[in-house]
């Protein structure tokens, strides 16, 4: 951020207290400016201070929670341009669009959907988020009692779209503390509408045609009392909204220009007919920084492949996804199927557990905590290696499932079979598997337990 | 209030790289900024799609990725035709999944002369041959194919570190462009480059092949070493990773269960073919926007997708 630590130090007490933790207020500047304290431990800080380190603290993109802790998400806060350089941190949401003028029929299904089509992944409930609802009745009414169906029926959060403010409060109060984004505040309307996202509490999207006037209309907002927007530039072509992503990301990032300071929504529901297309501009941003992303579907076609895009996308580079340790059963196994041990690396157990279920060879699957590792590295760190692997078989209980005693082993690490026969004992008999997992179906249909 | 929109300067470029010869060879590569970042850099030419073709008959496609096929999976030449007349393919990427040690092991001349076949078929189409990645196969059977095919500049690959003398010195004899192979590390991909400079691969006949990893199966490591290899190509002017990027996605993408399941198997996952596209479509995405100038693609109506997302992306604005 801005300040250096002297700057901080020149707007504190200067009292060495030691109240905050900290030896000596140079110290407290120190680590503040370092990010590794706090502010609020300083008792005795001046509010003028207050307000200038707030300021030059504050995240470059802010942080918005939509709905609540309980339903809802939490976008903005990123701060780099390319993941590798940290991480991406707060995943996008996605919204499954639907208008008061649909027939029921269509607006039932999309509920249906979104609580269906749901999928666990290392651990991770992928799913779509929110419902971003639009009142084109112009019924205020109408819209409330569709906010309010949905609202009962789903665990989801809200975008809801009008122009008009009486629209939109009616539908965020049958929502009460399920905190919607309101949708959208634009040159003509942004006073009513600030004054509706300030006493409902809620988030607050604002529209324009270029990105000056949304840095003039986000000011404008702000002084009206209003921190938590999120930002929608109208482009509707792929070019010029992939472009307008990167724009704002960079001026927030690297200009700390506050205007666009804010998380992004993105609709490829408006910017294609084709299906196929829109869920493809659809992972566009989610590699390029949406923080709502609106979609016109609700099916597994687009849903499976946006939410594993999305976690990849998203994940650590630093830490690598893991499975929990234990035993995996594919193809329903019994006491005489093969057993197979590997790491708890997610990629090893996707690549070599879906080698495995595509032999349709019922078998167990032990998965050893080595911390996330792939097996070489694993075993180059000392973690898959034969006293420790033959430890986790031991306890493991799967002597308890089977009559054999047979285990495989991944062939890149068939110099541990030695150490893992003397661990385990003369009754067990290790198996050098193949090195690549594409071979294990060739290798499953030919073991066998005697 | 004008805003002024930071721009970024670059000082390195990725080479241009031509496929083929005569006058359906492709030129790829060229581009002076980040992957479609056209308002600080030019893209003269933008990223193509190979399709893919087996050299044998596939076992284990779902019939929503045979479909397209059917007619031709036996006869890769009429496969590889089809794929040209019917479907408007630019580019052939024939896999020599036959080869394999490890499963057919099909001998070396029975494989140049299926190769053969196919550029007879496709009349001048680019091709792009991608062995089964074991040293000592590839190397037999893609140095005769280089020597058989000499002068036609096909794509050759994966050449890696094991095999990269061997393989790398017929594809200098023969006149064709080689694709430099390397698992997902950036320091690799150079270490890789280099080598083959020191072999005396001309700059002018290199592609990188980061190592594809598909959607859900890796993809994010594929994403940011390709983000990485970019920027270090066109920001840090590091002159041996200033090529074009391929990705062999389409295999990855297909082998994955997800592309398979039916509605049988389970239900959540909804429409197969649907689904696949899509997941296809997807890879492509991402791989699009991390760098790469040439994917290799199966499903006909993936591509037509991703053509259409390409051609979004270079429209003017």
């Amino acid at each position: 951020m801005g300040l250096t630590g002297i700057q901080i130090f020149k707007m504190l007490p200067k009292t060495n207290c030691k109240e905050c933790g900290q030896p000596t207020c140079l110290a407290f500047a120190m680590a503040l400016a370092a990010g590794k304290a706090e502010l609020a431990k300083c008792p005795y800080v001046s509010d003028e201070a207050k307000a200038v380190l707030a300021e030059a603290s504050a995240p470059p993109i802010r942080p918005v929670q939509i709905g609540n802790e309980e339903r809802g998400f939490k976008i903005g806060g990123e701060t780099c341009m390319f993941r590798h350089e940290k991480t991406f941190v707060n995943k996008p949401g996605f919204a499954i669009y639907v208008s008061d003028a649909m027939a029921d029929e269509e607006i039932d299904k999309k509920i249906e959907n979104f609580m269906k089509y749901r999928y666990e992944r290392v651990g991770v409930l992928l799913k779509a988020d929110m419902f971003a609802v639009k009142c084109e009745s112009g019924d205020a009414g109408k819209f409330k009692a569709l906010v309010s169906k949905i609202n009962e029926k789903t665990d989801a959060t809200f975008t809801l779209m009008s122009d008009s403010k009486d629209v939109l409060a009616a539908g965020a109060e049958v929502l009460g503390d399920n905190k919607p984004l309101l949708y959208a505040a634009n040159k003509d309307n942004w006073s009513d509408m600030a004054e509706l996202a300030k006493s409902a509490g809620c988030p607050l999207a604002v529209k324009a045609e270029t990105l000056d006037e949304l840095a003039e209309l986000t000011q404008e907002i702000q002084k009206a009392g209003v921190k938590d927007m999120v930002l929608d530039t109208s482009s509707r072509t792929l070019r010029r909204a992939f472009e307008d992503q990167i724009y704002i990301r960079r001026l927030a990032l690297q200009k700390k220009f506050r205007p666009l300071g804010f998380s992004t929504i993105a609709f490829p529901n408006e910017m294609t007919d084709d299906p196929f297309k829109e869920a493809v501009i659809a992972s566009m941003f989610v590699a390029k920084y949406a923080g709502i992303i609106v979609l016109s579907e609700a099916e597994a076609h687009n849903l499976f492949p946006l939410t594993v895009a999305r976690l990849n996308i998203y994940t650590d580079p630093q830490r690598p996804m893991m499975m929990e340790e234990g035993i995996y059963e594919i193809n329903d196994p019994d006491e005489n199927s093969p057993v197979l041990i590997t790491t708890n690396f997610s990629l090893t157990y996707f690549v070599a557990g879906g080698e495995i279920e595509a032999s349709k060879v019922p078998s167990w699957l032990l998965i050893m905590d080595t911390e996330g590792l792939s097996v070489l590295t694993a075993w180059a760190a000392g973690k898959f290696v034969g006293d420790a692997m033959g430890i986790f078989i031991k306890k493991s209980g799967i002597a308890d499932k089977i009559k054999h005693r047979k285990i495989i082993i991944p062939g890149y690490v068939a110099v541990v079979s030695g150490d893992l026969e003397e661990e385990l004992g003369p009754e067990w008999e290790v198996m050098i598997g193949p090195r690549e997992a594409a071979h294990l179906p060739a290798y499953l249909k030919l073991w066998k337990a005697d | 209030m004008t805003i002024e929109i930071p721009k970024r300067t670059y000082k390195g470029a990725i080479r241009t790289i031509t496929l083929g010869a005569g006058d359906k060879a492709v030129t790829v590569g060229g581009e002076t900024s980040l992957p479609f970042y056209l308002f600080e850099g030019e893209r003269p030419n933008p990223p193509r799609i190979a399709m893919e073709i087996w050299d044998m008959e596939p076992e284990d496609w779902p019939e929503h990725a045979l479909e397209p096929f059917k007619d031709v999976v036996h006869d890769p030449a009429l496969w590889a035709k089809k794929c040209v007349e019917d479907y408007g393919a630019e580019m052939i990427c024939i896999q020599m999944i036959s080869t394999d040690p490890n499963d057919k092991d099909v001998p070396a001349d029975q494989a140049a002369d299926t190769v053969l076949k196919v550029l007879d078929a496709i009349n001048g189409v680019p091709l792009i041959v991608w062995g089964t990645a074991s040293h000592e196969k590839d190397t037999e059977v893609l140095k005769l194919i280089c020597e058989k095919t000499h002068g036609k500049n096909l794509a050759i690959g994966p050449v890696e570190e094991g095999d990269h003398k061997a393989i790398g010195g017929s594809i200098i004899a023969y006149q064709h462009t080689c694709i430099s192979s390397s698992p997902i590390d950036i320091n690799l991909a150079k270490q890789m480059n280099i080598l083959l400079g020191n072999l005396g691969v001309s700059d002018e006949k290199i592609l990188i092949d980061p190592t594809t990893g598909g959607l859900g199966y890796g993809i994010e490591y594929s994403y940011s070493v390709m983000e990485r290899l970019m920027l270090a190509a066109l920001t840090q002017e590091d002159e041996r990773l200033q090529f074009p990027m391929i990705n062999n996605m389409a295999k990855e993408v297909w082998k994955s269960k997800e592309a398979k399941l039916t509605p049988e198997e389970d239900p959540l996952m909804g429409d197969p073919k649907r689904r696949a596209i899509t997941i296809e479509c997807v890879t492509a995405m991402l791989l699009l926007l991390a760098g790469s100038d040439l994917l290799i693609m199966r499903h006909p109506e993936s591509i037509k997708i991703v053509k259409d997302i390409i051609n979004d992306f270079m429209a003017a604005n």
